[in-house]
């Protein structure tokens, strides 16, 4: 079997961060800075949701953390983690050479398109508390997944016209395969002696005793009853900004519920579909405010 | 004459769509060649992740001419009529010709339509093969609204080398394309098939799905050798990966003995399914090796060393997580997670899985004295034991590792052989192609599992109806025909149903017949399958008037019985003497049916004494014998010998249809020799009744 375990020296983690956006914001995104609240994945921002609505064009990159309360390990699986970072790209339209830039992001991080192994492998997408869906890939290098691809058919079950396409790289797993590292933790942070480990993985132990034993349901229960009546007062008032972050709220509730093991199966369904509803209607408010102007600079657009 | 060429150049289209998208391709376009009047001598389609391809040869180079005459409205008629008539024709009055009929002058209009050039039709369509591109999920991109499987970015079409005038939605066709993403120069103009494909190879491409599976297939064996393993050959897989690359290049990579320790189905699970790897073998043991196959898109620039470093570290991370769960689940006893079936939902109606063991064990206990060498407490233990790999975290990981989990664990807590292997195949047989199992406690298991799914659904009213069979009853329906017929095993169906509505607390009749009914239906399904009609099925049931199958099944009770006498009957027709009863039986049933309409029932004992011709009496004779040995032959459950037993009635009634005048002068005997045709239907229908025999 072939030895790998001497191969060190990929790029450290904050440069892979700052290598992509450098390289994104050269392709005309704007970078953002992450959505300062817990949410699932980095397609939740509304950088994403929101703007992947209306005719305009729209091109970001950002960083976004993200909390998957079940995926906790108490900081000691090598690669499951309640909290990480997905680097998210989203090009609106998406443009006829997004391939080509995408596999230019991976070389600027050092994967060299000569030595490595990139494959396509169909992987459509599909967000059940977004109703939204798209078609895509995961991408592969040397068999490893790094990164997500999509082209966005609907979100919140609205056609997306244009379309966007979504690129998500998990940026620890990318890192761990750049750096030749198995453990999360051993992964070199800055290049100058901190290992990611020293940073997130106390956290990983105190966040997993939180959210699998001493979160509190009746809490939990009460934030998200509250968050969705919140959000429906919000909607009304027509301010879906505010709403949306109120639905979102409601979906981390869910998430650190359904960690601590209080919903069944069959009631999961229906939590699921009630966060759905809310950011449906936030979609629809969104579209609404601005149809007036979309319409006026977009001849033509209609929903 | 000249070639048509034609690729569609897109982004990575899913493996599994690629020989579905090429099929239609050719479909499509040839059909609609043929529509517009085109000829053509030879098409062949091609797939590989970025295009699809058709080749059409021999095309003339336009459509046939038309010449047509049409008749118009008569000359007086009024000039409404005529206008219409000449827009419908497209000609003017000066083109017009009159010609005297019969009835009056009328309007003739000559048309000619001259052929169509090819190049015209072509383009047409294309346009309309994009368009209308059946793919099983298709997308829009950027601004367009055209949808594709994914982004198109070229079409190319050429004819007799020239690139044909067509637009779709934007894309102008040309004559080049892309090779290889990486390997490949950036565009290249193409002339023709020949051209197109070997330009490709020069730029990476292997166009042909057949040449890339041979060379990964020759490639893997030859990586094989190398090691002194064997590749564990896959055509599902070597199809798939074939869909995956447009120059195949595999390398082969190995992993840590120490894996080995972990269940084979799991490794080669993990590699197959998750990474899309080939696995091998060591020949001498027969067991997995520690090296396994991946198939790169790629001739790296140092030999694809860093791949298949790269490759061998993903594996063993995954390898790492399933030896985790194996050693996690080892750590307690497969028992231990009974309680915790409490917690998984069966069906909502039909309580939890717990409830459900707690069913299958009573039902595998009652089973078991049905099957031959079946150890009760053992089928009662296999049943509990059965669904416990349900939450272990291997089974939690990979789902369809159910049961071959629970073999492994039950073992590693000391259960028999029986009771392990029981638990691995009680999910089996899963179709009509799959494995049935035989030994006896793993029967009991399976029937039971099934059993109480289909008891089970049936009792709260969620049959199966058209192509909904949500909760697939009707293979758990073959499953259990399946296994009573192949382990021969003697039981009333009806009653076991309602033993095993009764472990759900219910008793209903109706739903006992509802089940026996559904049995019956998949039966006549799987006989089909075998090339035997669904009346042969009632012929052996003896079913005359009866059409109810539930009632017929119900009342028949023993199914293995009963296919066994659908086999002998279905075996003995297909014979000289059976297709000859038949024959002679249904001249009987005939003869009888149209003098019955006359005068009422036949029947009744023969009078010997009125016997006449050797012939009748002759056949008199054979059928008392038929008819008792054929009786004797049922009751012993030997239906070959019945069928033996009646097929000497073949040459009597022959000689007696010959020789014998059935309607004869003397009333007397006339309705002795009627008597006689009804004591052949009689005999005949005491083993199956004949005249349910169609053809």
């Amino acid at each position: 079997m072939a030895q790998n375990s001497s191969k060190t020296g990929g790029m450290p983690f904050q440069n892979i961060i700052l290598t992509l956006q450098d390289y994104w914001a050269k392709q005309g995104c704007a970078i953002l800075q992450p959505y300062d609240m817990e949410m699932g994945a980095g397609t939740f921002h509304t950088a994403t949701t929101l703007k992947a609505l209306g005719p305009e064009n729209w091109k970001a990159a950002f960083v976004q953390p993200c909390r998957r309360p079940s995926d906790g390990r108490y900081g000691e699986n090598p690669m499951r983690l309640q909290h990480y970072y997905q680097f998210q790209v989203i090009l609106k339209p998406s443009p006829a050479n997004m391939q080509e830039l995408y596999l230019g992001s991976l070389e600027a991080i050092g994967l060299d398109k000569n030595l490595h192994d990139f494959r396509f492998v169909e992987d459509d997408w599909e967000s059940p508390t977004l109703g939204a869906w798209g078609l895509g890939w995961e991408v592969w290098c040397d068999g490893m997944e790094v990164s997500q691809y999509t082209y966005f058919q609907q979100m919140g079950g609205f056609d997306c016209k244009p379309v966007s396409g979504e690129l998500t790289y998990g940026l620890e797993r990318l890192a761990m395969f750049v750096q030749g590292v198995d453990n999360v933790y051993d992964l070199d942070y800055n290049g100058d002696g901190i290992k990611y480990g020293d940073i997130f993985q106390e956290n990983e132990r105190q966040q997993s005793a939180y959210n699998f034993e001493h979160s509190s349901a009746d809490k939990l229960f009460d934030d998200f009853k509250k968050a969705q009546e919140e959000c429906a007062m919000l909607l009304e008032a027509g301010l879906p900004l505010p709403a949306y972050e109120q639905c979102i709220k409601s979906s981390h509730a869910f998430n650190m519920l359904d960690a601590r093991g209080v919903i069944s199966v069959t009631e999961r369904q229906a939590y699921i579909g009630r966060v759905r509803d809310l950011a449906k209607g936030c979609c629809e408010k969104w579209i609404e405010n601005n149809a007036e102007r979309w319409k006026r600079d977009f001849d033509g657009w209609e929903a | 004459m000249a070639d048509l060429l034609i690729e569609f150049f897109s982004e990575e289209i899913p493996a599994r769509m690629q020989k579905k998208a090429s099929d239609d391709l050719q479909a499509m376009i040839t059909k609609a060649l043929k529509e517009a009047g085109l000829t053509f001598e030879a098409a062949a389609a091609y797939a590989t992740p970025r295009r699809l391809a058709l080749s059409v040869t021999g095309i003339p180079a336009s459509t046939p001419d038309i010449s047509e005459e049409r008749r118009g409205p008569s000359t007086s008629a009024p000039e409404k009529a005529l206008e219409g008539f000449m827009r419908g024709a497209g000609v003017t009055r000066d083109q017009l010709e009159e010609r005297e009929e019969k009835k009056g002058t009328f309007f003739y209009a000559k048309i000619e339509k001259p052929g169509r050039a090819a190049t015209a039709v072509i383009s047409e369509v294309l346009e309309a093969t994009v368009r209308n591109f059946p793919w099983p999920k298709s997308q829009r991109w950027g601004r367009g609204s055209l949808r594709w499987v994914r982004p198109l970015h070229s079409i190319l079409c050429i004819f007799g080398g020239e690139t044909v005038a067509a637009t779709v939605d934007g894309f102008t066709a040309g004559n080049t394309t892309r090779g290889h993403r990486f390997m490949g120069a950036d565009e290249f103009a193409v002339s023709d098939f020949a051209d197109y494909k070997t330009k490709l190879a020069e730029h990476k491409v292997m166009l042909n799905t057949a040449d890339r599976m041979a060379l990964i297939e020759a490639e893997c064996k030859s990586l094989s050798a190398a090691k002194g393993v064997e590749w564990i050959e896959d055509r599902g897989l070597l199809a798939e990966v074939a869909g995956l690359v447009e120059w195949p290049v595999p390398l082969m990579g190995g992993f840590d003995d120490a894996f080995m320790a972990v269940p084979e189905e799991v490794l080669i699970l993990t590699m197959k399914k998750d990474q899309k790897y080939f696995v091998t073998r060591d020949p001498k043991t027969g067991k997995l090796a520690p090296y396994f196959i991946t198939v790169s898109n790629i001739e790296a620039s140092d030999g694809g060393a860093i791949v298949a470093a790269g490759n061998e570290r993903v594996l063993t991370a995954r390898l790492a997580d399933a030896k985790f769960f194996w050693e996690q689940d080892l750590k307690g006893k497969l028992e231990d997670n009974l309680p915790k079936l409490a917690d998984i939902v069966f069906h909502k109606e039909l309580g939890m899985v717990s409830d459900r063991v707690e069913r299958m064990k009573k039902l595998s206990r009652h089973l078991a004295q049905f099957i031959p060498g079946c150890d009760a407490d053992e089928a009662e233990r296999a049943a509990e034991l059965a669904k416990a790999d349900l939450v272990s975290n291997m089974v939690n990981e990979f789902a369809s590792l159910q049961g071959s989990m629970g073999r492994y664990y039950a073992k590693a807590q000391g259960e028999s052989d029986a009771v392990a292997d029981a638990i691995r195949d009680h999910y089996a047989p899963a179709g009509p192609s799959d494995a049935c199992p035989s030994a006896p406690v793993s029967v009991a298991v399976a029937l039971a599992e099934k059993l109480d799914t289909l008891v089970g659904f049936f009792g709260i009213d969620q049959k199966p109806t058209g192509s909904k069979d949500p909760f697939a009853l009707r293979r758990a329906g073959l499953g259990i025909i399946r296994l009573i017929v192949e382990n021969k095993i003697r039981m009333n169906i009806g009653d076991v149903f309602e033993m095993a509505l009764g472990t759900y607390g219910w008793d209903d009749h109706k739903v006992v017949l509802d089940l026996c009914e559904f049995v019956g239906t998949r039966l006549i399904h799987s006989l089909r399958d075998q090339g035997i009609e669904y009346y042969v099925l009632y012929a052996a049931l003896n079913a005359g008037e009866e059409t109810d199958l539930g009632q017929l099944i119900y009342s028949a009770r023993d199914l293995y019985l009963l296919t066994e006498k659908i086999h002998a009957l279905s075996s003995f027709l297909e014979t000289d003497d059976g297709a000859n009863l038949l024959a002679g039986y249904k001249r009987a049933a005939n003869i009888l049916k149209i003098e019955e309409k006359k005068d009422g029932p036949h029947g009744g004992a023969v009078d010997a004494g009125l016997l006449a011709l050797a012939e009748e009496k002759t056949l008199a004779a054979a059928l008392a014998t038929a008819k008792a040995d054929a009786t004797a032959a049922l009751e012993a459950e030997e239906f070959e010998k019945a069928m033996a037993a009646l097929s000497i009635l073949r040459a009597p009634i022959d000689a007696f249809f010959e020789k014998v005048i059935v309607n004869a002068d003397e009333a007397d005997v006339r309705k002795n020799r009627l008597a006689l045709l009804s004591e052949i239907r009689a005999a005949v229908n005491t083993v199956a009744d004949f005249g349910l025999i169609e053809g």
